[in-house]
């Protein structure tokens, strides 16, 4: 009567309907592998996790800047060099960014139904230059004065800069500290569970090529 | 091979990469390359940090732009009250002029919002800041024959005073030709005491509210002057200097930027009136290509004909691949 009334329950709650959803789209093996196909063996793929490490670094002295207030940095020098590690973990943020998407352009990373991948991490890109910015308007120092002097005008060309007023601090500080990381966070989150539902692309070309033959090279079918 | 054969082609290799790795594989610990990452990361930030710094050039008041360029101060004080300034001719999203507005071919999408954030130079720039401040005698009678006279009247006297002091040597007030100014000089005479004062920084930003954040009318007012502007050249920040890239001091900046940038320093881009309009345009449509570069031919098939991927799986193709195949190693 209890097994019946869980299965009931199992199959008619919201709540399961989640969990079996959730189970069948990312088991906990390929959520978590530790093992990858014999191809992810080259330092291009390092730049993807050395993305999301710096992604966090500019999270937690983000943080610490957002504890102590935006004026803190100009007045103490404690905080100017906590001000100098956000800054060079944004510098290494993108670089590493950059060179991830590069290596997955010429990978050609969008095959094999993996475009959403591609437009998720490239969205990420946008968003990030778009956190950097805000950053740089949010200084209060000569440099945001002049940036944002200049940016309004690109901004108002195009009608943008009537709701996104890169002059008001207040509304720029919201988006640096606030709506862009908190976009950059779940883009980066649907980014990475995409990696992990489809795999690592494999290697150009066609694999219809490259498939093992039964019994194949190295015991390849025994170690999958 | 005929278009629809190709596009079969293309869906038959796309299903073949979309199936599960059926090959060899080898042991990836996600979790310790992610925490090493994450060690490696933070003290490269820290290093980075502790032997390079960061750049913070002071902030520019208008108290130190009236005391540091007194005679650009008051020239651009003159050309909002006439309506020459940059803000009072902006157009959208600050003043109703429509045909201030960029546009691209014959679409002016800056017109498109209407006017959010307005903008009424010599109201706000000078009359209400010297009304709020206004102490002396001669500075409410001169506020007093300002408001009492028409629009006209009012645009003769400050135009006739914006000339005289382009014509002046250096553009200095205390050279001006005489002439019939009305109350224009006393006015801006007494605007750039209260600049100097440090009070007119907070006379702009204050708008009737004590909590603010909405820094738009001083830095707009700061920008129809050239003194922030000298300022910023002199830190390789214009315009034409890749300036939106760049960062005060010897920084690398916002190098991801460069390419927006570039277009800024190219024909017809860097002589046009409508760069700022074009150079956005182009950058939206270069964007969309970037985003959804997975379903543009040929696009989509350069990193097949640019060999760098031989490079990336080198030892996929010499370990794996060229002994299955009974083909030399890539």
């Amino acid at each position: 009567m209890t097994a019946d009334l869980e299965t009931q329950e199992d199959t008619a709650s919201w709540t399961g309907w989640v969990r079996r959803r959730a189970l069948r789209s990312f088991p906990p093996e390929q959520l978590l592998p530790d093992k990858q196909p014999i191809y992810v063996a080259s330092w291009i793929y390092v730049f993807g996790v050395a993305t999301i490490s710096a992604f966090m670094v500019v999270l937690g002295t983000g943080t610490v800047l957002a504890v102590m207030g935006p004026a803190w940095w100009h007045t103490s020098s404690l905080g100017h060099y906590v001000n100098s590690t956000h800054l060079w973990s944004v510098e290494l943020f993108m670089a590493f960014m950059v060179i991830h998407l590069w290596g997955k352009f010429f990978m050609a990373a969008w095959r094999g139904k993996r475009a959403m991948t591609w437009i998720t991490g490239a969205v990420s890109f946008l968003a990030s230059v778009g956190a950097a910015f805000t950053g740089y308007l949010t200084q209060q120092n000569l440099a945001s004065q002049w940036i944002a002097t200049q940016a309004k005008d690109g901004l108002n060309s195009v009608g943008i800069g009537a709701y996104f007023n890169v002059l008001d601090f207040g509304q720029m500080l919201m988006w640096h500290i606030v709506l862009l990381p908190l976009g950059i966070g779940a883009l980066v989150l649907v980014h990475v569970l995409l990696v992990r539902r489809h795999g690592v692309v494999p290697p150009l070309p066609a694999r219809s090529l490259r498939i093992p033959p039964v019994g194949g090279p190295q015991g390849a079918r025994e170690e999958s | 091979m005929s278009v629809l054969a190709r596009a079969r082609g293309r869906a038959h290799e796309d299903d073949h990469d979309a199936e599960p790795w059926a090959g060899p594989k080898r042991h990836y610990d996600l979790v310790k390359e992610f925490t090493v990452a994450l060690i490696v990361v933070t003290f490269l930030t820290l290093i980075l940090a502790a032997l390079f710094s960061s750049p913070d050039d002071k902030q520019l008041t208008i108290g130190e732009w009236a005391k540091g360029a007194p005679n650009d101060f008051v020239i651009t004080a003159v050309a909002e009250l006439d309506g020459t300034s940059g803000s009072a001719s902006y157009g959208a999203p600050y003043t109703h002029d429509t045909s201030a507005a960029q546009k691209v071919g014959p679409i002016a999408p800056q017109n498109w919002p209407g006017v959010t954030l307005p903008i009424d130079s010599a109201q706000d720039f000078v009359v209400r800041p010297l009304q709020d401040a206004a102490s002396t005698p001669a500075l409410q009678a001169a506020l007093a024959t300002w408001t009492g006279a028409t629009a006209d009247q009012r645009q003769t006297w400050s135009s006739a005073y914006d000339d005289a002091l382009t014509n002046a040597p250096d553009n200095d007030p205390t050279k001006v030709a005489a002439g019939d100014y009305g109350p224009v000089p006393v006015m801006l005479t007494q605007l750039l005491s209260l600049a100097e004062s440090g009070g007119l920084d907070g006379a702009l930003l204050a708008q009737g509210r004590f909590y603010q954040t909405d820094y738009t009318k001083p830095l707009l007012f700061m920008a129809d002057g050239t003194y922030l502007e000298d300022l910023a050249r002199a830190q390789h920040l214009g315009g034409d200097q890749w300036g939106m890239m760049n960062e005060t001091g010897n920084y690398p900046g916002q190098a991801w930027l460069w390419l927006y940038t570039f277009w800024y320093q190219v024909k017809p881009f860097s002589t046009s009136g409508n760069a700022d309009a074009l150079v956005w345009s182009l950058m939206a449509l270069l964007t969309a290509i970037f985003v959804f570069v997975p379903f543009i031919p040929g696009l989509r098939s350069i990193p097949k004909l640019v060999p760098v991927y031989r490079l990336i799986w080198r030892n996929y193709y010499r370990e794996v691949e060229a002994p299955s195949s009974g083909q030399p190693a890539a």
